[in-house]
């Protein structure tokens, strides 16, 4: 029952996002599905395996850069310019995975973090990628040469970009749901279990290195696919891509959404975003007030809001559940034997 | 071919200065009970975090059915059929009890890297998983997030994780630990029924636990083997018995 409720809520949010934009400015709706797809991207890996990446705007935005630049200057059709800003950041996944995957928790964020810098002075020295203007007028070209991206029609007095919109939202729906298999396939066990006892997964003879690696490298990928996208929507790559507020902004997106939850980070994706957008007037203090609600949030929900729903609706549809017998007392076991991981590190 | 299924050889670790385990020979034999016992300290879990690659040892050899496998990986020594479970529950505790067996079944199946895969590929496994979790006397508890379960039942879906993978040998490092007397019994029975057809090393307190199921027994002490052989040999030890009551009681 719940697996046909799912899916007619499915339904329902595809014909909304092919009616937005008769209703909504479409190029803020596409910026919204660029970043919520970062977002899902970034939670396979903090969510779901369990690794805080400081350096994810280094895949987005190295992915903006090398889409730009060959859509720009080697004339790239639209599609093959994402593939290839795509693959890119895949490959800068594999270098960054390989380097750090090792490391556990505040080194392992502090080398992603590292690294990511490394872009970004790359992206402001290099000749290819325009210092510090960044890459301006990137043609939104046409789909596979045929579809002119850059069409606008003109409705009711509003101008609309829908052959780009409904481009950006395949590919967001595409990006969505290889995330979603991900999560819900074999694989998406392993990292599970390497999230919850990783020296546990160990005992059971799982290489986690590589599964982590594997983990990071198609976040890296699908990162990178919604940096380049982005690209096509602003016709820019610029700096602010590369930097690691990008990469703050995302570890915030997914927290106050969601951790772990499918639908967290595109949830906070479109608060963050819209908080941005609508609050630019007053500034800088859009910072201020985004980490207000960020502090509320973690004080109010620790499982971010759709994991906080969730969770409610669980307990209406369900009732609540006692828990077993002697649930209390585990507790206070765990409690005193927790300090285990020591024992197995080397 | 060697009997032994598990050999070391003046096994050592050293941490910073402090000698934790010191030139231990354990030898343990095929289709074997084998308690490993000492009073707290004595570097039991050093020694199976050694056995199963988890640290290096500073010096010695561990050998596995013969097979040298002082350098190899903690994950290489699990697919060769030697598998360990932990002092702390050993549980993926937002996982379900069935998906916690799932995840050791699916294992053999090499399909850990299938990300383009549906979780239904993984049907085949469900009646496999059911017989393990009833096994351990889980399967009304099959689908509930395993940080519910009490205490006991997580230890015992851990030995059913375990015996998802067959493995040849297993280790259980105080598998009674912290458990009411009923767990214990349930516990008891479960390794005693599961010892059939395969090797067994064990850390454990409980000398009930101990004389009821290990065949052989080696006693270690500040990082050394104090003793080896039978319950009846062991307990008439002098030297044990200092060591073993002297500490247990301070
Ligand atoms: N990772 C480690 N670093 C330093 N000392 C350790 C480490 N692991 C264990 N020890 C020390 O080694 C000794 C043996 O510990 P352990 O093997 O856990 O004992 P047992 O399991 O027999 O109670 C203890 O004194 C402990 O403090
Ligand atoms: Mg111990």
């Amino acid at each position: 029952m719940e697996n046909s409720l799912n899916k007619k809520l499915l339904v329902v949010l595809l014909l909304i996002g092919l009616g937005a934009p008769f209703v909504v400015y479409p190029v803020f709706l596409m910026q919204l599905y660029c970043f919520a797809l970062f977002a899902c991207a970034f939670n396979l890996l903090l969510g779901y395996t369990g690794l805080l990446s400081f350096g994810h705007a280094a895949f987005f935005g190295g992915a903006a850069y090398i889409t730009g630049y060959l859509v720009k200057n080697a004339g790239f059709t639209p599609e093959m310019g994402i593939l290839a800003g795509t693959l890119a950041a895949a490959a800068m996944g594999f270098v960054f995975g390989i380097l750090t995957i090792r490391r556990q928790g505040i080194y392992f964020a502090m080398i992603t973090l590292a690294l990511a810098q490394v872009v970004y002075f790359v992206a402001l020295k290099a000749p290819f990628t325009g210092g510090e203007d960044g890459l301006q007028n990137v043609p939104r070209g046409k789909l596979l040469g045929l579809v002119n991206l850059g069409r606008t029609y003109h409705l009711a007095g509003k101008s609309l970009e829908l052959n780009l919109y409904y481009f950006v939202f395949a590919i967001f729906c595409a990006g969505f749901w290889l995330l979603y298999r991900t999560i819900n396939s074999p694989f998406g066990q392993v990292i599970k279990a390497i999230r919850e006892n990783e020296p546990r997964a160990v005992s059971l003879g799982y290489r986690v290195e590589r599964i982590k690696l594997l983990a990071f490298v198609i976040s890296a990928a699908l990162s990178g696919t919604a940096g380049a996208t982005k690209t096509l929507v602003f016709q820019l790559a610029s700096l602010t891509d590369v930097s690691w507020h990008t990469s703050g902004d995302v570890v915030l997106m997914t927290l106050l959404g969601g951790l772990g939850t499918v639908a967290g980070p595109v949830m906070g994706a479109f608060t963050v975003v819209s908080l941005q957008t609508g609050l630019s007037s007053i500034g800088s203090w859009v910072t201020v007030v985004i980490g207000a609600i960020f502090v509320i949030c973690v004080l109010l929900f620790r499982r971010g809001f759709v994991g906080e729903l969730s969770r409610i609706i669980k307990k209406v549809f369900e009732g609540d559940l006692p828990s077993e017998d002697s649930g209390r007392i585990q507790g206070r076991q765990e409690g005193k034997q927790a300090p285990g991981p020591g024992a197995a590190s080397g | 071919m060697a009997q032994w299924v598990l050999e070391t050889k003046k096994l050592s670790k050293e941490f910073r200065g402090f000698l934790a385990v010191s030139q231990v020979d354990i030898r343990v034999q095929k289709g074997c009970v084998h308690a490993l016992i000492g009073p707290n300290g004595a570097g039991k879990t050093t020694v199976f975090n050694l056995l199963t690659r988890f640290i290096t040892p500073s010096s010695g050899a561990i050998f596995f059915n013969g097979v040298d496998i002082t350098k190899k990986k903690p994950a290489e020594v699990a697919l060769m059929g030697m598998v360990r479970s932990f002092q702390i529950s050993a549980v993926f505790p937002n996982l379900t009890p069935f998906e916690n067996v799932r995840i050791a079944l699916q294992r053999p199946l090499g399909t850990a890297c299938h990300f383009w895969k549906p979780l239904s590929s993984l049907d085949t496994l469900s009646d496999k998983i059911m017989e393990l979790l009833e096994a351990v006397g889980l399967q009304q508890l099959a689908h509930r997030p395993t940080v519910e379960l009490a205490y006991g039942r997580k230890r015992a879906l851990e030995i059913a994780t375990t015996l998802a993978l067959e493995p040849e040998m297993m280790l259980l490092d105080e598998p009674t630990q912290g458990m009411g007397a009923e767990d214990v019994e349930r516990i008891t029975e479960l390794v005693r029924k599961v010892a059939a057809g395969r090797t067994i090393l064990m850390v454990e307190h409980n000398l009930k636990v101990v004389a009821s199921l290990a065949e052989r027994i080696t006693v270690l002490n500040r990082g050394k083997v104090l003793a080896e052989g039978h319950y009846e040999e062991i307990s008439r030890n002098p030297s044990v018995m200092e060591a073993y009551m002297g500490s247990e009681n301070g």
